[in-house]
């Protein structure tokens, strides 16, 4: 889900307008180039590019024809400032490289996430401005009173144009936030955009409280929340228990995003219970049903080469769970990587490519063609199941513009989930 | 070759400057008017679009405080977690700017057009505050910020991030709220949340671009004008200039000249000199708009409260324009005769054929074009609709006419001819028939001068008087007073009421009728209501039938674009329908109304108070202090009607400075191109005029005889401007401001600037005429002797 990041930079480009770009002067290396290692975790923006002397050609030609799908994503999107000023502090994105060519990485000073992370909570709940960008990422399937099904989403970005903190109207930090509902046959969703340093969006870690406007996730801890948001023709107020411990996506939390090595710090907490209301335009309806938590927190764009990425998160019937993901380079399947969590919090760790995901249709919303029904396979757990959109046209068209949606799962285990799908224009 | 074939192409400029002087004079008034006005309108535009880009003022909805211009960040803040989607306003006076602070990233309009031209990424964060203001500003700002020069900022205003403004005013609160139009679902009410807070509608006059669209229509009308005259001249004076050279031609063709490089070289000679002319037209055009934009810019700030840059940028939308349109202009005109050149057989004789000499066909093809562009303009009148078809109609309303110019007056010359008996006015009425072909492009081009003149100043008198009416009809109450909530209204009431005054509250709300958005208003009727509106068309008792909920009044744009009158019905709500009682006329409003009776307005919105109040008092100024005092509402909140009445009038009557001087502009390109044409004809007019000196008419009799030639001719075409300019207003009044702006104003008629006019028209002629005259009458007797010597 986390992908967002890239969409919105994306988005960034206003009017159509490619800023002047320079082109990175330094490549780096990356510590695990070119080594498929074991974990993942949802698609991030990943590290810079970094050009390896035998993959030079591959990547200037995706870098081709990226920058041709940048232009028609220009286009289409209306965006905002905000995401201007994203652009900006990320030189390059718009020219040198494709969608996902987020430029440059630790020169600008923001810190990079480093292997064999060892996490502080409460604290590591609340925000880490020194790293570029941020999130809090709630998904939910729900079931109202007749068994209608229900989808939520909740998102909190922190984007920082620099690193650190800044009292007042001088802070560096950007945030903004997403909600979305979707039923069979339609999808609500809004936006929110705040500067930080001002009091009117932040998170702070114990007790535990995310907020923008009047929108919260907020609790004594991290297990026992409640949230809220509201739209111009919907909302929702939901209270969440955890049910289970919070799992740790790749390494123990270091969730690698490319073969170049690009990763995120990224956790979850998968076994929420959820209930509460949902205010929509015909009335309240009671709701419950289960809710995926998603912490992570990077300052590396994705590898220059990956173009968009498909993010599954399935809850099965028989209690286990799953995320995977695999960030698409071009038409092809490029990087994936996921986690099964079995019913008792225990996870494994999956390396590339032993995840996979076919797309089954390409269904047209929003002016582009994209595949709303799946075929996943993860023999190591398993796993081989068609996924299905509840709704097939859950864009979200916001500033930031992608398809976000629940699914339901057929096939070697039943169940259901979100799909996430960035990058197709 | 091709230097010598130059230099001989160029002696025929030198042996005749005075026709190199038309044909650049006539290159240079045709842009320089054109780009004189395109280049107000560009300025202009582009800083309304800066202006509603940049600020988005009067689009919205504001919160503003009651007391005091402050408001701290906690409210702000407040306001944001109890739903309320605002965005952040600072404002200050910096070194005689206003000085703008805005959050882009929760501001409605963003960085609007900003985005456009700066890299955005400037906008925030910086050591020094960093600021956005076009070039003007931006030198007085230079010590205190980074400023970034962008020409899309609104003039006299710098914009930057609301913390870099904040810390170059030394403040730490901010001046209004911008609220967003989409707002969540639930929010708490604004007394709850900031009670010090009170929420100021969005101006009903939507855009300012829209209301002055009529007043650059004006200028462009003009500016097209002018150009059309100038294009006449350059079209004469390059088929004198053809007609003359066509002896070299035949000699240099002889002399073994390809056909191809010759007409190359003409082209090219001709195109530059027509460059040469179009440059100095933009310096003078850009003088001119100079000249011109502070008053321009006066009345249009003081009129609509749009404010434009007072310097002039040198943008190429204008000049650029300008340049093209005369060189295409040119280039048309040098097509025809290029045409004639290629075909012209080599040995042709080079019959010296006078220029004048128009041949019975073209006339035949003249009048031909003539009646169909007049028929053409008769059917755009009866069936064309939109904007496009009402400036074909003008188009060729003006050609037609001005083609037909020549034919009316050949014919009052031949009656004058058949009436008269002594033999000297014989000859006298014989001559100018003789000299009219030659004088008609002239003459065409004084009457479109004439009746633009016309028809422009009926239009913008037509105008004034309307909106006098209407400002009086729709201004009546002397105060106007802005309430928020329904305890004040209450209030409020009580204490009108206890006045014993009449109390005029209004309801107001937007919504969807006709398809179109639009206002509906509810207002209790009354004696001001009866008195002193005027409606276009009206059943009778309209005000009785609002009164009892029977029917609404709705105004004209409403009404004209959907297509309603009186007696259709409206869909007001979904389970309302309601006949129209009466369309009244609303100049200066693009959107729709709709009256409906206060009991009406409150079925339909059960709860609501009025948003204002128009007072009717004696004494405005204590009733205000009253309602200061006693009611403790701000006096903010009250406009006093009459103050702004008088501001509006006054400033509309600058306009008319900026008219006139239009006015006299073009009356004198009309004037010019009338002296070039009796220049070039003067010499040809020797052997014309030579037999009637050796009869015995002295020098000076034959002089005061061309002026009164030219006061004749220049009578003749002002009979003919009248009636072809009321018909242009007519167009102006009845179907271009429909189709432009939605209402149609009634036409007024002026006869008595219309004598001026005609003074003016005469004077023009008389003047043109003057230094042909004296030159006549200076003339050595040697030189008339020559013609019976040498005749060709």
């Amino acid at each position: 889900m986390n992908a967002r990041f890239l969409n919105l930079t994306q988005g960034s480009v206003m009017r159509g307008e490619v800023q002047p770009c320079r082109t990175n002067p330094t490549w780096k290396r990356s510590a695990t180039e070119g080594s498929a290692r074991p974990g993942g975790g949802r698609a991030l923006p990943g590290g810079a590019a970094r050009l390896v002397p035998g993959k030079k050609e591959e990547s200037r030609q995706s870098g081709v024809a990226s920058k041709r799908s940048v232009g028609i994503l220009c286009q289409a999107t209306n965006a905002r400032v905000l995401l201007l000023l994203l652009l900006l502090l990320w030189p390059c994105m718009a020219i040198g490289q494709g969608f996902s060519g987020l430029g440059t990485t630790a020169e600008e000073g923001f810190a990079v996430p480093q292997p064999d992370p060892v996490f502080d909570f409460p604290a590591d709940h609340g925000p880490h401005p020194d790293y570029r960008i941020e999130w809090w990422y709630i998904t939910a399937n729900l079931t109202g009173p007749d068994e209608t099904p229900y989808g939520l989403q909740w998102t909190l970005f922190r984007s920082a144009l620099a690193p650190g903190e800044a009292e007042g109207w001088a802070s560096p930090q950007i945030w903004f936030a997403h909600a979305a509902i979707t039923t069979a046959d339609r999808h609500f969703a809004t936006e929110r955009f705040a500067r930080g340093g001002i009091g009117q969006a932040g998170v702070e870690a114990d007790p535990f409280r995310a907020w923008i406007d009047e929108w919260v996730l907020e609790g004594p801890d991290f297990d026992t929340m409640r949230l809220t948001a509201n739209g111009p023709d919907f909302g929702f107020e939901m209270q969440l228990e955890a049910q289970g411990p919070l799992i740790f996506q790749g390494d123990g939390g270091f969730s690698v995003k490319s073969t170049e090595g690009q990763a995120s710090y990224y956790y979850s907490q998968p076994f929420f219970a959820i209930e509460g209301v949902l205010h929509l335009p015909e009335g309240a309806v009671p709701v419950r049903g289960d809710a995926w938590l998603d912490r992570e927190w990077s300052s590396q764009p994705l590898s220059e080469r990956q173009s968009g990425w498909d993010w599954f998160s399935l809850s099965f019937d028989t209690g286990e769970k799953l995320m995977g993901f695999q960030l698409r380079e071009g038409d092809k399947a490029g990087f994936t990587a996921a986690t099964c969590i079995a019913p008792d919090g225990t996870t494994r760790a999956m390396p590339d490519g032993a995840f996979t995901a076919r797309a089954l249709n390409a269904h047209e919303v929003a002016g582009r063609r994209l595949p709303t029904r799946w075929q996943l396979s993860l023999p190591d757990c398993g796993v081989d199941v068609t996924v299905e959109a509840l709704n097939h046209d859950a864009w979200m068209g916001l500033s930031i513009p992608y398809w976000e949606g629940p699914v339901t799962v057929q096939g070697s285990h039943a169940g259901r989930g979100y799909l996430e799908m960035t990058g197709y224009e | 070759m091709i230097g010598a074939c130059l230099r001989a192409l160029m002696s025929h400029w030198r042996r005749r400057p005075l026709q190199l002087l038309a044909y650049l004079g006539g290159l240079a008034l045709a842009t320089a008017l054109w780009s004189g006005v395109q280049a107000i309108n560009t300025e202009a535009r582009a800083s309304y679009d800066a202006a509603a880009a940049t600020l988005g003022e009067g689009q919205f909805d504001q919160l503003v405080p009651r007391q005091g211009a402050a408001i701290a960040l906690d409210e702000f803040l407040a306001l944001r977690r109890a739903g309320w989607l605002v965005s952040p306003v600072i404002e200050g006076a910096l070194e005689g700017l206003r000085l703008v602070g805005i959050d882009p990233i929760t501001s409605p309009t963003g960085l609007g057009t900003l985005a456009g031209g700066i890299a955005p990424g400037e906008f925030a964060g910086g050591e020094r505050p960093r600021l956005f203001a076009n070039a003007e500003s931006a030198a007085r700002l230079d010590d205190l910020a980074e400023v970034v020069v962008s020409p899309d900022i609104a003039p006299g205003v710098a914009i930057g991030d609301v913390g870099d403004v904040q810390r170059l005013l030394g403040r730490d609160d901010l001046s209004r709220l911008v609220v967003l139009p989409e707002q969540p679902r639930l929010q708490s009410p604004l007394a709850e949340v900031a009670p010090g807070l009170r929420l100021q509608p969005s101006q009903q006059v939507a855009d300012v671009a829209q209301l002055t669209d009529s007043f650059h229509l004006n200028l462009t009308a003009f500016g097209l004008l002018s150009f059309a005259v100038g294009l006449f001249i350059v079209h004469s004076t390059i088929g004198l200039a053809f007609e003359q050279r066509r002896g070299m031609i035949r000699t240099l063709r002889a002399l073994g000249v390809p056909l191809r490089m010759l007409i190359a070289l003409i082209s090219a000679e001709m195109l530059l000199l027509a460059l040469l002319g179009a440059g100095v037209g933009i310096v003078l055009g850009y003088g001119i708009a100079g000249l011109l934009l502070p008053d321009v810019a006066a009345t249009l700030q003081g009129l609509y409260g749009a404010r434009i840059s007072g310097t002039l940028a040198l943008r190429p939308e204008w000049w650029l324009s300008a340049l093209v349109l005369t060189l295409l202009g040119t280039a048309a005109a040098l097509t025809g005769r290029l045409w004639q050149i290629a075909r012209m057989p080599l040995l042709a004789s080079v019959r010296p054929r006078a220029w004048s000499m128009a041949s019975a066909a073209r006339g035949r093809a003249q009048t031909l074009l003539s009646g169909a562009l007049l028929l053409a303009a008769a059917g755009f009148a009866l069936w064309g609709s939109g904007l496009i078809a009402g400036f074909a109609l003008l188009g060729c309303l003006l050609i037609g006419a001005a083609l037909a110019l020549p034919l009316l007056a050949g014919f009052v010359l031949r009656r004058a001819e058949a009436r008269t008996t002594a033999p000297i006015w014989a000859w006298f009425w014989a001559d100018t028939r003789q000299q009219l072909p030659g004088l008609s492009l002239a003459l065409m081009a004084l009457l479109l001068a004439v009746s633009a003149n016309i028809g422009v100043s009926t239009m913008v008198s037509s105008f004034r008087l309307t909106f006098t009416s209407f400002l009086d009809q729709r201004l009546a109450p002397e105060l106007y007073l802005q309430v928020e909530s329904a305890g004040q209204a209450a209030a409020v009431e009580a204490f009108l009421m206890a006045r014993g005054k009449e109390t005029l509250p209004l309801y107001s709300a937007r919504s969807e009728v006709a398809g179109q958005p639009a206002r509906l208003f509810g207002v209790r009727v009354g004696p001001t209501y009866r008195e002193s509106w005027v409606f276009l068309g009206a059943r009778s008792d309209p005000w009785e039938r609002v009164e009892a909920g029977e029917a609404v009044i709705v105004n004209e744009q409403l009404a004209r674009r959907g297509d309603l009158w009186v007696g259709d019905e409206v869909q007001i709500s979904p389970d309302l329908r309601l006949p129209i009682a009466a369309v009244v006329g609303d100049y200066g409003n693009p959107q729709g109304q709709v009256v409906l009776s206060e009991a009406m307005f409150a079925a339909l919105y059960p709860g609501s108070h009025p948003t204002s109040f128009g007072i009717r008092t004696d004494d405005p100024a204590s009733v205000r202090q009253q309602i200061v005092t006693e009611l403790g509402l701000p006096d903010s909140a009250m406009t006093n009607q009459a103050v702004l009445k008088a501001m509006s009038l006054d400033v509309f009557d600058r306009t008319f400075t900026v008219t006139a001087a239009l006015n006299v502009l073009t009356l004198g390109v009309a004037g010019f191109a009338i002296l070039m044409s009796l220049l070039t004809l003067a010499d040809q007019r020797l052997p014309q005029l030579a037999p009637a000196w050796a009869l015995g008419l002295t020098r000076r009799r034959l002089g005061q005889l061309e002026l009164v030639r030219a006061l004749v001719l220049a009578g003749i075409v002002f009979l003919c401007a009248v009636p072809l300019g009321l018909a242009l207003a007519w167009v102006l009044l009845t179907i271009v401001n429909v189709e432009a702006f939605g209402w149609q104003l009634p036409m007024y008629l002026f006869p008595l600037d219309y004598a001026w006019l005609g003074g003016y028209a005469l004077l023009a002629a008389l003047l043109a005429a003057a230094w042909p005259a004296l030159r006549l009458m200076r003339m050595p007797p040697s030189a008339l002797l020559k013609v019976f010597a040498n005749e060709r």
